[in-house]
């Protein structure tokens, strides 16, 4: 307890230095409406999301800034659309490599491909590459534009949490800077700690699930090359450099390399560079001349705590729930749930809504923690096959596939991550649109597409909307967004019309619908509203 | 009847997660033995002849020399 606060890796950026805050000097420990613990992706993303909200919050990190390594690198579409709400997505969509094709390959043969977005009028492309550092500096001045127009968002650096006490109303901290500690207290904490979180740890929390027996090695080089933007993946590849390979590019000539290498291993001895270099020199040839840019070993677990709320503390991305990272549902999932999180916390500070509602943030946030690990755990069962039978038919998928088109589907080195649809959960009200899209039923998100000159997503508010197709939204002090057919529908009829002919679309903050109808009145709108707040505006 | 060689089934990877997990805690014999018995109920469900020996020497193509 209370131990000096030592680095635990290097910088990457130095974002948010340590500077004294006035909490330091209070008589009494000051007390906050939302504490952050964790600036990475998900920790900022809440932050961001709140603070535009005009809650006023405080982010504590034990540095001070960005971690080294590139580690997650992909980031999918709707993590994007969700970037560009907050005012973050351009920079990403500047600097990121876009792609959105992937190809598998069984030694030298080709035996798979995939388009993660065959259809068009989208903002946002399926996937961009960005090294994790650039991702959470894009935040992070988001959060300075923010915070020069008036947000509240106070980014503490080198500030490390050494004890908690929950309440039922409030959470006490204890708080570790290098002027020594001091105290605060958040009526709501929000815990982004990460995988290892100490915060779960000091509240005796438990994170069951299953570790995979196998390592792997990602070596980020930096390079000139002409390989395509696309995702490749080799099973058994001829170059013999691991027993699967990843191939992907990321900005700035870097590209990412992954080499499968097995369970028992040295793992001094395959970090060493001329270890790495061999394995790399096998896959790219010796006349491509490189550098090493990073290397890490990586094992991996796929698990979730029982609930993520406790009380006045809710715990968030991977503190919450770890998968694989083939799929790229790690970093997207964290995101997502600062998504779902943020405007049912704010509506709760506001008293415009229950406190309840965060317990469907724990439902719908699990129920995609499930899907996720479904999907990260099929993967790693085929790519690390854990029986001799197992094994067998993983190869005979991979000898069918080269021939018959049949088995590639069976192929799986990642189903790549898109957004939970939040079925059956409690806050969904009536789907009423006979002939309705099945992908804009009540708990999906809602698809974009182009609008005017721009697109669908960006008329969405940081409130509730109420979406009018082809008629007109009845008053009832929301957001109304009325699209007629003299817009040119084009893409919105298909994704949310169908075969109707008109619809109305009650949308939440978070782009996910509540419910729909062929035509709704007001009362018919405030009653599905107040489902999900519980509370009668 | 001509034998299906595009995909043709609905959520593969769910199928494919249950036959890995039926298998799960087996001994080689006793795998060996269920996915024989799979193999049977399959076959009987497709039922036409010329479809099964079409398949069966899809199946043989790359198993190696005997």
């Amino acid at each position: 307890m209370n131990a000096p606060l030592v680095d635990r890796y290097p910088l990457a950026f130095r974002l948010y230095p340590y500077a004294r805050s006035g909490d330091q000097d209070a008589p009494t420990a000051t007390r906050h409406p939302v504490v952050i613990v964790g600036g990475g992706p998900v920790g900022l993303s809440a932050a961001l999301d709140l603070g535009l909200r005009g809650q006023p919050v405080v982010v504590l990190d034990d540095h001070e800034g960005v971690g080294q390594g590139s580690r997650a690198i992909c980031f999918a579409k709707r993590t994007l659309e969700i970037a560009h709400r907050l005012g973050a997505g351009a920079p990403m969509l500047d600097k990121g490599v876009v792609w959105q094709k992937g190809r598998v390959f069984h030694d030298r043969d080709e035996v798979f491909s995939f388009d993660l977005l065959p259809e068009a009028g989208h903002r946002c492309p399926a996937f961009i590459n960005l090294q994790q550092p650039h991702f959470e500096r894009f935040l992070v001045e988001a959060i300075a534009r923010a915070n020069a127009a008036g947000a509240q968002i106070d980014i503490r650096g080198k500030n490390r949490v050494d004890g908690l006490t929950v309440h039922d109303d409030h959470v006490a901290l204890n708080v570790m800077t290098p002027d020594g500690p001091y105290d605060l207290t958040a009526d709501w904490l929000i815990a982004c700690d990460g995988a290892r979180s100490p915060l779960r740890d000091k509240m005796g929390l438990g994170f069951d699930g299953r570790v995979f027996e196998d390592n792997f090695l990602i070596a980020d080089v930096k390079m000139k090359a002409s390989f395509p933007t696309e995702r490749w993946f080799w099973f058994e590849p001829w170059f013999k450099s691991g027993s699967s390979a990843l191939l992907h590019k990321q900005p700035d000539d870097i590209w990412r390399i992954d080499f499968q290498l097995g369970w028992d291993i040295d793992r001094a001895h395959e970090m060493k560079p001329e270890n790495v270099r061999a394995r790399v020199d096998a896959m790219l040839g010796t006349d491509i001349e490189y550098e090493l840019e990073w290397c890490s070993i990586y094992t991996f677990q796929c698990r979730r705590m029982d609930k993520f709320r406790h009380g006045r503390v809710l715990f968030a991305g991977d503190s919450a729930h770890q998968v694989s990272p083939f799929g790229a549902r790690g970093a997207n999932s964290g995101v997502q749930d600062a998504d779902n999180l943020g405007w049912k916390l704010d509506l709760v500070l506001r008293g415009q809504a229950s406190d309840t509602l965060l317990d469907s943030y724990c439902a719908e946030r699990v129920a995609a923690a499930d899907e996720n690990i479904l999907n990260s755990t099929r993967a790693t069962d085929f790519l690390t096959p854990k029986t001799e039978v197992s094994k067998t038919f993983r190869d005979a998928v991979l000898s069918l596939a080269a021939k018959h088109a049949f088995a590639r589907p069976l192929i799986n080195s990642g189903r790549l991550s898109v957004p939970a649809v939040y079925d059956g959960q409690a806050l969904n009200g009536p789907d009423a649109l006979p002939g309705g899209p099945a992908r804009t039923r009540p708990g999906a998100p809602c698809p974009d597409a182009p609008l005017g000159s721009g697109y669908l997503l960006d008329q969405l508010t940081q409130g509730f909307t109420v979406l009018a197709i082809n008629c007109t939204a009845p008053e009832t002090g929301l957001h109304n967004l009325t699209i007629t057919a003299k817009d040119a529908l084009g893409a919105i009829s298909d994704r949310y019309l169908g075969t109707a002919s008109c619809a109305v679309y009650l949308i939440r903050p978070d782009q996910h619908v509540v419910a729909r109808w062929a035509t709704a009145d007001a009362a018919q709108i405030k009653a599905a509203l107040i489902h999900v707040t519980g509370v009668s505006q | 009847m001509t034998l299906i060689l595009t995909p043709n089934m609905s959520d593969a990877d769910g199928f494919y997660e249950d036959l890995i997990t039926a298998h799960d805690g087996l001994s080689k014999a006793q795998s060996d033995r269920l996915t024989a018995r799979l193999v049977l109920i399959l076959a009987n469900q497709i039922g036409a002849r010329d479809v099964l020996k079409q398949a069966l020497c899809v199946a043989a193509e790359d198993v190696g020399a005997p």
